[in-house]
């Protein structure tokens, strides 16, 4: 059986890879270290499939999540990579 | 802190920080008065044996004595430790598991941790990154316990990575006994072991080496509690009952005296191992008497000791009954009762209550004479006051004796606390508090006899009614609390909920069915009548132009007086509660009357009914008073369309009787036509069923689609009949008016009562048990005919035949078990999600964060709107803004 790319699954949502830059500025526009982050595990589906899309060690970077069924449109949220 | 306080130890400090840690043998010397040697409390005379459990250094429980340590009275000396010596080391219970994990996680010989240097330098290293966070901390540290626990028996490599040495597997034998292999463990063999672990290698097993060692989980020395923990109490007969904590300690000093003796004598070791075992067992239940595996010391009654563990413990433990709740004074609780003629901020009450609660007011220059006239009249008569208070603190009590003494003494800077007055402001509140505005802020309004009044708009936040209940009253003492909770939780700023952005508070019931009598194209109204009407609702302007003259006397109509009421530049328009709900909206020339129309303040059509002003739900005229003009203007609104409501109910009369329900006979042929078909359509399909005709619907069986199909067929019976009895049953019937204007009921109601009462269910099937195959003994088995399963043709008001009545009563039945398992449900998952998201706030960045700083939203409800302040959910209403603006541009024109 084919492998399904589960990024393009309608039921994940859409997770994008902070670049460094980015990471700087959305700390700061927050003002909050990646310590008060919530959390994904390198060992999570979709992170395993990013690493292997974009072909990059994913640990200690941060994640954009935009979960697209809350009652406000849009949910935004951030992740920490971990192990 | 007093100033003689603030002499002895200097100005207040803050707390920086608090460390938690296990207290250390030295410290337990350290901060002990005494070493408690004595099994024994009091001697005969009745006095505390010196070195005894009772002994005079450990403080004070009897009223005149003074404590031999500090010399402070009773009530003062807070009380000393004490401390027995052990003589031999035991484990304490409530860190038995720690000292497993530190046991098989370390070598038997090195006492180092079994993992090779480079994973300690790893683990080290990942503590220090990741470890910031308490919940990664943890996981770390079980990481690294179970890695290394691993080599204990498990792998056959079980060396020690550092001195070779072989492992044997460690047991935990609940509650305080580890076997290595098959030897037992002793504390004293455990202890020393964990004396031998570095402070390197303690931090990595998740001990703070600063604050505390993991040997000292291993007791030598026993701290006794202060005497002022565990009072003994005289009985009438004069005997002294000890608490059980002393008891615990008495045997705890008896055992460790006779293990001492045996050692000192040289006894044979199986003699000392079982004294020390039950050294143990004692300590273990002095801390906590339900260790399971451990049976519980008793009481010699039989009763079950009361330990420290017990004292903490639960909903009666000191936690949840004497920390998260306390009993407070300065409260009052009474039944509620209504009262429409005082303003929704408002609360009612009795002046046997007012005159016991109090505010302080301090005395200047500007209050003297009104506060000194409070003290005169004193504490028995209202107005009055029932301290004052001297600037040294001094409490003086306002008697009749020394009242006229009193109110001369008291001078600017002094404190009187006087009875509560109209206008102040207390805190208001009805059980299960289950949402912020079951706690409001409301004014004092002192009236006679004994109950809180409230209006009656307020009763849907509280979920108040007046069968019996009851509420509570709390009135905040300082001026800064008496502004907080006026600006904050004032009813009328409550008026919008936080939960939905509609109205909580508006008018229920005879509010709404008196408000469309009142506005009704009808309506008329006399001078006079107007003018009693304008004065119980306090509306203070000129009378309109009357629109109607009858014979040269000029009468108004109900929305003339309505109008009143209204801003003068409001502009609205939507459908009443009542609408018709017609193909084409004739808009203001709406037939019916249902289109409301307000221009520049003025109703010109339309009736007031639900969709006005009806609380706990989406009325469109009170929301816009209180979030386009001010909470304000929502409050006076309420106040004035209540009375004013109550006073036209009045002069029109409103009723209801069962004459509401009557359907004309030929009304009744029709309903019974129409059930009548419906059966037989039931009949039809059970004949194709028996045929085999039927056919399925996709994903059921042939019995499911009949049984869905019959469903079907019987509800659409019902609702037939349901609008043929609706087509006689007009507004003239007060029954009907209230289902449509919202009041009470609905006209699902209604048509039970009149025409039928349709198909009775149990979880959501048609009744189908109690006998074998059928739902009463009188049908045949596997009959599914409309009758035989529950369906009810006849109204309330026909009457149910008897095997009606049985079926109706079964749904009913489930009605009442349904309410009464989901109060216990939500309940409980109510205090789950209390306790879980407690913590949680929006912090400056606009985050949702827990305490600990962890991001839980990135923006409150991920869209940053307080639906308080919002409309319909939404950020902005375009629609209403447009309109407003049209309006505007209308008028410049």
């Amino acid at each position: 059986m084919d492998k399904v790319n589960i990024l393009e699954h309608k039921l994940v949502s859409k997770h994008i890879i902070l670049s460094i830059e980015e990471e700087e500025s959305f700390l700061k526009k927050y003002n909050i270290s990646r310590n008060n982050l919530p959390l994904i595990k390198t060992s999570d589906p979709v992170i395993k499939a990013l690493e292997e899309q974009e072909n990059i060690l994913l640990k200690g970077r941060i994640i954009k999540i935009i979960r697209p069924n809350s009652p406000a449109g849009e949910g935004i949220y951030y992740r920490y990579v971990v192990e | 802190m007093n100033e003689e306080e603030i002499l002895i130890f200097g100005p207040p400090k803050k707390i920086k920080e608090i460390s938690f840690g296990v207290l250390s043998p030295d410290n337990i010397r350290k901060i002990s008065v005494k070493n408690i040697v004595q099994a024994d409390t009091y001697d005969d005379e009745g006095y505390p044996i010196n070195g005894g459990l009772m002994d005079p250094k450990l403080g004070v429980i009897d009223p005149g004595l003074k404590c031999h340590t500090c010399n402070s009275k009773f009530g003062e000396c807070q009380g000393h430790f004490g401390h027995i010596e052990l003589a031999r080391p035991v484990v304490h219970v409530g860190y038995a598991k720690e000292v497993y994990d530190i046991l098989r996680s370390t070598c038997r010989e090195c006492s180092r941790v079994l993992v090779p240097e480079e994973r300690i330098l790893y683990y080290e290293e990942k503590l220090k990154e990741d470890g910031v966070r308490t919940g990664m901390r943890q996981t770390i540290i079980s990481e690294l316990i179970n890695e290394s626990a691993k080599k204990k028996g498990v792998l056959k490599d079980n060396k020690c990575p550092h001195c070779g040495t072989e492992q044997i597997k460690i047991k935990f034998e609940k509650p305080t006994s580890y076997k290595e292999g098959d030897k037992k463990l002793t504390p004293a063999d455990v202890r020393e072991r964990m004396e031998n672990i570095s402070d390197r290698e303690t931090a990595l097993l998740g001990w703070n080496p600063n604050a505390s060692r993991p040997e000292w989980a291993i007791l030598t020395v026993l701290p006794v509690s202060p005497v002022t923990v565990r009072p003994s109490i005289t009985l009438e007969s004069g005997i002294r009952s000890e608490d059980d904590l002393t008891h615990k300690l008495v045997d705890i000093i008896r055992i460790n005296q006779r293990l001492r003796e045996n050692l000192d004598a040289g006894a044979p070791q199986l003699i000392v191992e079982d004294l020390w075992e039950l050294l143990q067992y004692h300590v273990t239940t002095y801390f906590d008497n339900e260790v399971s595996g451990v049976p519980p010391a008793r009481h010699r009654s039989g009763r079950v000791l009361k330990t420290l563990t017990q004292r903490l413990k639960g909903k009666e433990g000191r936690f949840r009954n004497n920390l998260s709740g306390k009993r407070v004074d300065f409260s009052a609780r009474t039944v509620i009762s209504p009262d429409p003629n005082i303003s929704i901020n408002e609360v009612g009450v009795p002046k046997f209550i007012a005159m016991e609660l109090t505010i302080p007011e301090r005395v200047t220059g500007k209050n003297i004479e009104r506060l000194r006239k409070l003290v005169v009249s004193g504490s028995d008569t209202y107005p009055g006051a029932n301290y004052i208070i001297r600037y040294d603190g001094m409490r003086k009590r306002v008697t009749d004796i020394t009242r006229d003494i009193l109110a001369e003494e008291i001078e600017v800077g002094y404190i009187v606390e006087r009875h509560l007055l109209d206008g102040d402001i207390v805190l208001f509140n009805r059980q299960p508090s289950l949402h912020r505005l079951s706690i409001m802020a409301h004014e004092v309004r002192v009236m006679p006899y004994r109950t809180f009044r409230l209006n009656l708009c307020v009763c849907p936040p509280y979920n108040a009614d007046f069968d019996g209940d009851e509420m509570n009253m709390h009135v905040p003492q300082t001026e800064e609390a008496q502004a907080e909770a006026r600006i904050l939780m004032r009813v009328q700023e409550q008026i919008i909920s936080p939960r939905y952005g509609e109205p909580v508070i508006g008018g229920s019931q005879d509010y709404l069915s008196g408000a469309y009598l009142l506005t009704k194209k009808t309506t008329k109204f006399a001078r006079e009548q107007v003018d009693q009407m304008l004065y119980v609702s306090s509306i203070n302007t000129d009378l309109p132009e009357p629109i109607i003259i009858e014979d040269g006397v000029p009468y108004w109509t109900g929305k003339q007086l309505f109008s009143l009421l209204l801003p003068p530049d409001l502009n609205i328009a939507y459908k009443s509660k009542v609408c018709k709900k017609c193909d084409v909206c004739e808009g203001k020339k709406c037939r019916h009357d249902c289109y409301v129309l307000i221009e520049n303040g003025k109703l010109i059509s339309g009736v007031i009914d639900g969709s006005t002003f009806k609380a706990r739900s989406t009325c469109k005229l009170l929301d816009k008073l209180v979030k386009d003009y001010d909470t304000d203007v929502g409050r006076k609104f309420l106040d004035s369309v209540t009375c004013l409501v109550l006073w036209s109910n009045g002069i029109l009369g409103f009723s209801t009787g069962i004459d509401d329900e009557d359907i004309p006979k030929e009304g009744l042929d029709v309903i019974n036509k129409v059930l009548n078909e419906g059966k037989e359509k039931v009949d039809k399909l059970i004949g194709s069923y028996n045929e085999g005709y039927l056919e399925p619907l996709p994903g059921r069986s042939v019995e499911e689609t009949l049984e869905s199909k019959i469903m079907q067929a019987l509800a659409e019976a019902r609702d037939k009949a349901g609008s043929i009895a609706e087509r006689y049953l007009g507004m003239n019937r007060g029954a009907v008016v209230m289902a449509k204007t919202g009041a009470k009921g609905n006209m699902l109601d209604i048509t039970q009562m009149s025409a039928s009462l349709g198909q009775m269910s149990v979880r959501g099937n048609r009744l189908h048990r109690g006998y074998m195959k059928r739902s009463l003994s009188s049908f045949i088995q596997d009959d599914v005919n409309a009758d035989a399963r529950g369906f009810v043709s006849s109204s309330y008001k026909k009457g149910l035949n008897p095997k009606e009545f049985f079926f109706h009563a079964m749904g009913g039945r489930e009605g009442l078990v349904d309410t009464a398992v989901r109060t216990a449900q939500s309940g409980y998952m109510q205090r789950r999600l209390m306790n879980a998201l407690q913590d949680m706030s929006v912090s400056y960045n606009g985050t949702v964060c827990t305490n600990d700083g962890v991001v839980a939203q990135f923006i409150y409800g991920e869209d940053g709107i307080d639906p308080a302040k919002s409309t319909y959910g939404k950020a902005v209403d375009i629609d209403w803004i447009i309109h407003k603006n049209l309006y505007q541009n209308k008028e410049a024109e």
